[in-house]
Parts: C-alpha cells; sequence; structure tokens
C-alpha cells in the first residue's frame, strides 16, 4: 500500500544565503557605531542635544545671550516687578533682572553638576573595578565599604557634610560633598559587568601573553565593560544638578552671593504669593536642562542595549 | 528562610556600624572644634557648649568617644536638640506624622506606577505609552521643591484646593496635597520598571499558554501578566526610600507639615548643626532597617532569592 507523500517545504536557498553572506563592502559594524545609527533616527535625540549645548553655551559665555548684568544695576524701585522692553522676565526681589540671573546660573550648576559626577566617576570606577577584577579579599573590603555609602542618602550625607564645612562653602566642596558619597551605586554596577567579562578568552588570552593583570585590567576589561558606566553617569549629571539646587534651597549649598539656579529658586520662595514668576523661571531652566541630561542618557542606554533596540 | 534572615541581619551588622562611624568622622575628626564647627556662623553658650562636649565625651580619644556615642545610641539616649528637647521625644511626637505622609504617599505612588505602568507595558510603542514616558521624565527632572512650590502656588494658593500650609491638623484630608508631591516626585522609576517587567512578561511561555489555553485576556492580564511583573517594582520602592527621606524633608518644610522631615528641615535652614547630626543618624539608621525588611519581603515573595 503506498504510503501518502509527506510535505516538505521548499528550501529556500537565496533568502538563507542572504543571511550569511558576509557583505565585504561595508564597514564591520560594532556596539558603537550600531547605536549612533539607531540615535540618528530618534528626533528626541537631537532635541535633547541641542538643549544640552545651548546651556553649556550659555554656561561658557553667559554674554552672548544676555548684556544686562545680573548683579549691578539692580534697583529696589524694580523689586518683584513683571516684565519690561529688554527685561523679558521681569525683577528679583532685589530689583536684579531674572533672565540675566539666570543665563549665568547655567555655570554654577553645570559646574556642580559635572565635577559632582566626575568624582563619584573616578571613585565609583576604582572602586567598582578593582573589587569586581580582583575579587577575593579586596572585593568583601571594597563591597563591604560601598554598602556603607550605599546606606546613606547622598544628599543626607551631603547636608551634614556642608553643615560641618559651613565656612567653607564653594562650588568645589558642594561637588566633594555631592560626588563623595554618590559612587556607590555606580561601583555596584561596574562590579557586576566585570564579573561578566573577566571571564572571557580575552582577559585570559592577554594574561597569557604576559601582561599584568592590572594592564590587562585597564586595557582590556574596563573598555569592555564600560557602557553602562557611561550610561549611568548621563543619568546621574541631572541628578547632580538637581541635589545642588536641594542642597543651596535647604541653605547649606553654596554662599548665597553665588548665583545658581538653586540659590535664585531658595531666595524667590518668600516672593511666592506676589512674584511667582522670579521662582518660576529659574525653575524652568532648571527643570529643561535636568531633562535634556536625563533623555539623553535614556536615549543612550536604549541605544546601546541590542535587547531593548529589539523590542523597540 | 530562617538561614536567610539569620545571613541578612548579620550583613547588617558592619553597615550600622560603618554608617554612623562615618557620619560621626566626619563630624567630629574634622580640624578645629566640631561643636563650635556644628554652630557655623553662631556661637553657642557655655552651658550649651559643655551639655555638648559631655554628650559627645569630647575629653575621650577619638575612638572612646565614638564607642560612648554608639553606646549611648543603643540604649535610646539619641542626644538632645538646639532647644533642649531631648531627641527621642521629639521624635516620638513626630514620626507618627511622617509615617502617615510616607503612607499616603508611597500608597499612590505604589498604584500609580503600577496602573500605568501596566497600561504602558500592555500598549508599547503607542500614544499611552508615550505619553507617560514624557510625563514620567518630567516628573524626574523636576526637583522636589520646585514640584512643591508649584503645587502650592497652583493648587493650594490659586485655585484654593487645599490649604497651602498643614499645621497641627495631620487628618488626611488636609496632608493629601504634600502627599501627592511625594508620590509624583517618587512614581516615574517603579513605572518605568513595571512597564519593563510587563512586556518581558508578556512574551513568556506561561502567558502563551494560557492565551493557547483560550483564557480570557481580563483574566490573563490581571493573574498572569500583573502578579508575575510585581516583584521588581516591590524592591524599588527599598531604593525609593532614600529618595521619599530627602522628598519629606524637603516637602514637609514647604508644607510644614509636623514631622520628622520638618525638624530636620528647620535645624538645617536655622544651621543648628547638633540637630542635623542627631536626625540624619536616625534616618539613615531607619534606611538600614527597611532596607533589611524590604530584602525580607522580597524572599517571601520569590523562593529564589532566599535559596541562593
Amino acid at each position: 500500500m503506498p504510503k501518502p507523500e509527506h510535505y516538505v517545504a521548499p528550501f529556500d536557498e537565496n533568502e538563507m544565503a542572504e543571511v550569511d553572506k558576509v557583505k565585504l563592502n561595508e564597514k564591520p559594524s560594532n556596539l558603537w557605531s550600531d547605536a549612533w545609527r539607531s540615535l540618528r533616527r530618534r528626533p528626541l535625540f537631537y532635541i535633547s542635544l541641542v538643549t544640552v549645548l545651548i546651556i553649556v553655551l550659555m554656561a561658557l559665555f553667559p554674554t552672548l545671550f544676555t548684556s544686562v548684568s545680573p548683579t549691578d544695576n539692580c534697583q529696589l524701585a524694580n523689586s518683584n516687578g513683571g516684565p519690561t522692553e529688554g527685561h523679558p522676565m521681569g525683577f528679583t526681589r532685589q530689583g536684579c533682572d531674572v533672565y540675566a540671573r539666570v543665563v549665568w546660573g547655567a555655570r554654577t550648576s553645570l559646574a556642580v553638576g559635572l565635577l559632582a559626577t566626575a568624582i563619584s566617576g573616578v571613585v565609583g570606577i576604582i572602586m567598582g573595578a578593582f573589587a569586581g577584577f580582583y575579587g577575593g579579599w579586596v572585593d568583601s573590603v571594597l563591597s563591604r565599604l560601598g554598602d556603607i555609602f550605599f546606606s546613606i542618602p547622598y544628599i543626607l550625607a551631603a547636608v551634614v557634610v556642608m553643615s560641618v564645612l559651613a565656612d567653607y562653602r564653594s562650588v568645589w566642596t558642594l561637588a566633594f560633598a555631592i560626588g563623595g558619597f554618590a559612587w556607590a551605586s555606580l561601583a555596584r554596577i561596574l562590579r557586576s559587568e566585570i564579573l561578566r567579562v573577566k571571564s572571557g578568552d580575552f582577559v585570559m588570552a592577554s594574561i597569557a601573553t604576559g601582561r599584568t593583570p592590572f594592564r590587562t585590567l585597564v586595557s582590556h576589561v574596563l573598555p569592555n565593560s564600560i557602557t553602562p558606566v557611561i550610561v549611568y553617569l548621563t543619568l546621574s549629571l541631572g541628578g547632580a544638578i538637581v541635589a545642588e539646587a536641594t542642597l543651596s534651597f535647604l541653605g547649606v549649598g553654596l554662599p548665597t552671593s553665588v548665583m545658581s539656579w538653586g540659590n535664585d529658586i531658595s531666595a524667590a520662595q518668600t516672593s511666592l504669593r506676589t512674584a511667582p514668576m522670579t521662582l518660576i523661571w529659574p525653575s524652568i531652566f532648571l527643570t529643561v536642562t535636568v531633562l535634556a541630561f536625563i533623555t539623553l542618557g535614556e536615549l543612550v542606554r536604549d541605544a546601546l542595549d541590542p535587547k531593548a533596540r529589539a523590542r523597540g | 528562610m530562617l538561614m536567610y534572615v539569620v545571613r541578612r541581619l548579620l550583613q547588617a551588622v558592619p553597615v550600622v556600624i560603618g554608617t554612623t562611624f562615618l557620619i560621626y568622622f566626619m563630624v567630629f575628626a574634622m580640624p578645629g572644634d566640631p561643636i563650635l564647627a556644628m554652630f557655623g556662623d553662631k556661637t553657642p553658650n557655655q552651658a550649651t557648649y559643655d551639655a555638648l562636649a559631655a554628650q559627645y565625651h569630647l575629653d575621650q580619644p577619638f575612638i572612646v568617644q565614638y564607642g560612648l556615642y554608639m553606646k549611648d545610641l543603643f540604649s535610646g539616649n539619641l542626644g538632645t536638640t538646639f532647644s533642649g528637647q531631648s531627641v527621642g521625644e521629639v521624635l516620638a511626637r513626630t514620626f507618627p506624622v511622617t509615617l502617615k505622609l510616607a503612607a499616603m504617599a508611597i500608597a499612590l505612588e505604589f498604584s500609580m506606577a503600577v496602573i500605568l505602568g501596566l497600561f504602558a507595558g500592555l500598549r508599547k510603542g503607542k500614544l499611552f505609552d508615550n505619553i507617560t514616558l514624557v510625563i514620567g521624565l518630567i516628573m524626574l527632572s523636576v526637583p522636589i521643591f520646585v514640584l512643591g512650590f508649584l503645587a502650592q502656588y497652583f493648587v493650594a494658593i490659586k485655585w484654593g484646593w487645599a490649604s497651602p500650609t498643614v499645621g497641627s491638623d495631620t487628618s488626611l484630608a488636609n496632608m493629601w496635597l504634600p502627599a501627592v508631591v511625594l508620590a509624583l516626585s517618587l512614581f516615574t522609576t517603579s513605572m518605568r520598571l513595571m512597564r519593563g517587567t510587563v512586556i518581558d512578561t508578556r512574551s513568556r511561555d506561561f502567558v502563551r499558554t494560557a492565551y493557547a489555553k483560550g483564557l480570557p485576556g481580563r483574566r490573563v492580564i490581571p493573574v498572569h501578566v500583573l502578579r508575575n511583573s510585581l516583584i521588581p517594582v516591590v524592591t524599588n520602592s527599598a531604593a525609593n526610600f532614600g529618595v521619599l527621606m530627602v522628598g519629606a524633608t524637603v516637602t514637609e518644610g514647604i508644607f510644614n507639615v509636623p514631622g520628622v522631615g520638618n525638624t530636620l528641615y528647620q535645624a538645617i535652614i536655622r544651621g543648628e548643626g547638633p540637630t542635623v547630626v542627631s536626625f540624619v543618624t536616625v534616618m539613615v539608621l531607619a534606611y538600614v532597617v527597611i532596607n533589611i525588611l524590604v530584602d525580607l519581603l522580597y524572599a517571601v515573595l520569590d523562593p529564589r532569592i532566599r535559596y541562593a
């Protein structure tokens, strides 16, 4: 008795050949070029990048944006005045031009944010890299140390530091107070990433060719585990700017003579009922800046994570 | 489970010692007179100075000072505030208020995060998802004190929907605005986490099986997808407590809620160093305890953790 024929799907030779073909005329793709290609397609990326560039320009060359002095020519006659010709955002309680103060304040906020992020980045990378790569008692000691710093919300720690350093308040001490306590999460992230990377064959090959473990760490392991660090640092830049503003608002940040968004918001709170815009304008600049950095960080994270890219 | 509890408690011992030592070190190992430094530009009177010197055992070597300080801390003597009240008494009066505010904020934050995150995950890439993403990012970027002032100005002063300051009446109806402000400052990370987990869970085999059995979406989504996506959100609430403490300090200050945060806020504003140090220590210890509790809760929810 003849058996019924089995159906066999036709073998699609062409399609498979297309998948397997090595395209020699195209540039080899790597993580960064893939990420860049996916970033280039997101309109949000350009919006946040342009915002960040404007803020950086404002911090470097405030005179490009305003010719009005933020501190001189403050007249109490203008106290809490509304917008007039040449003063689009009105006047503060002291009669200073709000727009000029906001423009000049960008420098301080950005400087504290960048410095604090750099400090927490350096400490976090050293702690996380050594703990993850060397393991053993180094890991135990550094990780327990990290646990301790992780258990103190860094703004509270900075409040204590800045209360004690009342006579030495400056951009630098504030950056150290924020950055010196914000590194623990970064160290944890990098440590687990290094644990994942260091079992790779290229690490063993590097050690087998006679490179010292430390040089292997610096030249092979770190570059291969730096992606989450970059994402984290972009995101925490926004956090550091908020921390500066919060501490200044609490009165333990920068001295009131320093122009910063946090100080301006703090000074404007007494006029909240009569002249809310003196509080709202610096708040808008602060929020937009932080928003731009956080959005940039989120987009870079998505672009660098192939899984997220596939999820769309 | 018992082994896990014991191990987790033992892990907390070095953290408690380390955090208190770090705070103590920052204040008392600085060059110069630590008590004068704590008062900033003010000068304490001799009686206050002597009381503080005795309280912190300044005549002893540093490490003995710290040991005696720890002994005091664990026997419940948390020091005295600037105005001479014992910190323990002030805590007993203010803590219930903060607890109430925090509970309101967390309940609100959790339901917002779960509901919005669930629907954003189910409608991935659609309009609703994008709207919640943008709102979430804005809420993440607005510093809590700005959010507080805006809420106070618009909701309370301009529209008159709530009282601008809470004062002594700490009923739920009077405290809803600061609770909403706190919740808004917290919910983004939980919501994004919920969204991501929902997207992951939805593509799991057991969800496909549930649909394949013919179960309708109104059963699969709440029972199979929602319940299996909740664990990361619960754990994230532990990390959120750090944000919550800073947030409570600022929010209670702005809305004049008579809680622990407001006490700390007033002490910071007035430059009363000793009170600041005592209250930050108490908050950090509370944070450690909460982290342990959340870890234990996590182990109850997820058996893989306790057998790891």
